[in-house]
């Protein structure tokens, strides 16, 4: 049995989300090997080589993958395949948008969004957006599976020494084309992987009122979060939305302002450690997942928690 | 051209699902059923696609049971122009559905496939990629903004990190997220006028699909609940007790 990870990272730094899967599949099997796929990104399989437990690093370096183009990702992997029992990735935009397509060449079908290993063939994922738990088991030949990052914990990321060898690409499938990126930028921790986060809703009323909560952020080292509605009216950007379609999120604390807590919020959010919601309804749904709530204007009890946290 | 528009008949979004005591699966009788909400904004886009004059036909197919027909009326009663049932006795994966779309992408050779991203009944986010892989057609999935300039394909996808921008020639296959558009309503006259529009029923042996299951589900139960935690009176007791009691700032 032997185990493939598919490196999640922009080229210069393994995304965080790599180490949770490493663990997911260190409860599979003992063999794992990493796959690092990308364009001068030399400094990641470095990173990826000081993981415990990681047997060997496969680094592709190549043009074609500088970002990570689904059809050529694919294509390699599916080369790479017949030495592995198990191919995993990261449940993140990348890998969702990878690994079907691995599995549909394979024949085999993909198990998305892992959040339990019972066995080498047998997992939990989550359903119906978190309201129910199912627990599947794969008599394919090859497991395709995506991991919830969440649901495990990350592995250590110093004291290995794995081996590094290069390998070959599979060539420029030439089917789609990446033009460009506009990636959001902030110094605050990543989302999905922040101890703290602070989410505003439809309550924010306004794009301008987050900074708000962005100076609670970085009192706590924050990162900030966002209800699809307040994506939706503009308030924030994309990669802010947690929830059923955007990032699931498991802090140690999560602070909710202004959301109403739908389900597709609740998906996002609900294995986070405390939750705190501020709200004016007292019947918002949001109270009933929520640790500590208070019911009372946001633009009261926002800057009064600023003021009161040091 | 043609396009080519999967909509699933899922448990409405609004509906509190419940896992059956046997632990089986989840309670499916006398439950509001709807099309994915993902499907009807990708309805909505190839009715846009026609209506600007990029595409002369909309089809809609579902896959399913009998009552799956019901999912494709709603989209004939949104515009699109004619409907396929590929029937089914069980719920099937979505590879075997890539498989179905495909032979049926062969049959009807339409260049666009337009497809939610995801289900949200089972959350797999599979099918179109599967699809796109099977047909080695271009894909561009979890899209937001889509544009269409003579055979070109022109995308912005909604990323972790922000937003990607694509372009790829047709025949291709698009997934679409949530902010690409609001799906219209149906008319009254509309919903009349669909049960007189063609709709074809077929089956995946028809069809030469396997589609036997490669998943077993084992056991579908309850996440673990949260317990009810309590309402404060202040932001004072509410810092206290986040330093205090939870120790979390
Ligand atoms: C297929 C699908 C997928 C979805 N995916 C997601 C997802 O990933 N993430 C997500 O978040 N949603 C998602 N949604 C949308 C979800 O159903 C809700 O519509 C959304 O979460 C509501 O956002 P909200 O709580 O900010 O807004 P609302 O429900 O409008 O709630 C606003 C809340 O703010 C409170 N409020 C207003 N003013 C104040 C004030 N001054 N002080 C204090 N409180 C105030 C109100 O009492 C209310 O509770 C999805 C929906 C569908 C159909």
């Amino acid at each position: 049995m032997s185990i493939l990870i598919i490196a999640e990272h922009d080229n210069q730094n393994l995304s965080a989300a790599t180490l949770n899967t490493v663990t997911a599949a260190s409860e599979i099997g003992k063999e794992i090997n990493v796959l690092v796929v990308g364009h001068n990104c030399s400094n990641v399989s470095k990173q990826c080589s000081q993981i415990p437990n990681v047997k060997s690093i496969l680094e592709a370096n190549s043009e074609e993958y500088k970002n990570f183009v689904a059809e050529n990702v694919s294509k390699l992997i599916i080369d790479l395949s017949k030495d592995y029992s198990h191919i995993l990735a990261p449940s993140s935009t990348t890998g969702k948008n990878i690994m079907p397509r691995v599995a549909a060449l394979l024949d085999v079908m993909q198990i998305s969004d892992i959040i339990k290993v019972v066995d080498d063939e047998t997992f939990q994922r989550p359903i119906y957006a978190g309201n129910a738990l199912s627990t599947v088991k794969s008599n394919d030949k090859i497991k395709i599976i995506t991991v919830r990052s969440t649901a495990f914990e990350a592995s250590e990321n110093t004291g290995g020494s794995a081996e590094i060898k290069s390998i070959n690409g599979s060539g420029d499938t030439d089917l789609s084309k990446f033009l460009k990126s506009e990636l959001s930028s902030s110094e605050r921790p990543e989302l999905t992987s922040a101890k703290i986060v602070i989410s505003g809703g439809r309550g924010m009323q306004d794009g301008s009122n987050f900074g708000m909560l962005e100076k609670v952020a970085d009192k706590l080292g924050a990162a900030v979060g966002a209800s699809r509605a307040a994506v939706d009216a503009g308030f924030v950007p994309n990669d802010y939305q947690v929830g059923q379609t955007g990032k699931v999120v498991a802090p140690n604390l999560y602070i909710a302002v202004g959301i109403s807590g739908a389900i597709q919020h609740l998906a996002g959010m609900k294995d986070s450690k405390v939750i705190v919601a501020i709200n004016k309804d007292e019947d918002a749904p949001i109270f009933q997942v929520a640790d500590y709530g208070v019911v009372t204007d946001l633009f009261d009890a926002v800057p009064e928690l600023d003021s009161k946290i040091n | 051209m043609k396009i080519l528009v999967p909509v699933k008949r899922v448990i409405d979004y609004n509906v509190k699902v419940r896992v059956k005591p046997d632990n089986s699966g989840v309670e499916l009788a006398n439950v509001k059923m709807a099309m994915n909400p993902f499907d009807e904004i990708a309805v909505e886009q190839a009715l846009r696609i026609k209506e600007a004059s990029h595409a002369e036909e909309v089809i809609a197919i579902s896959i399913g049971p009998q009552e799956s027909q019901d999912t494709i009326r709603t989209a004939l009663a949104m515009g699109a122009d004619r409907g396929i049932l590929v029937k089914t006795e069980h719920d099937i994966e979505p590879l075997a559905v890539a498989k179905i779309l495909k032979s049926i992408v062969e049959k009807e050779n339409p260049e666009l496939v337009i497809l939610g991203k995801q289900a949200i009944d089972d959350d797999c986010n599979q099918t179109g990629q599967m699809l796109s892989a099977f047909l080695n057609w271009p894909q561009t999935t979890f899209v937001s903004n889509l544009e269409l300039k003579d055979k070109n394909l022109l995308s912005v996808r909604e990323v972790d990190g922000g937003l990607e921008h694509m372009e790829c020639s047709l025949p291709a296959i698009v997934t679409v997220d949530l902010r690409l558009n609001e799906p219209r309503y149906a008319s009254l006259p509309n919903i009349m006028k669909a049960k007189r529009k063609p709709l074809e029923e077929i089956s995946p042996s028809d069809l030469g699909v396997d589609t036997s299951k490669r998943l077993e589900v084992l056991k579908v139960e309850d996440p673990p609940s949260r317990e009810a935690g309590m309402i404060l009176g202040s932001v004072d007791e509410l810092v206290d007790k986040l330093k205090n009691e939870a120790k979390v700032i």
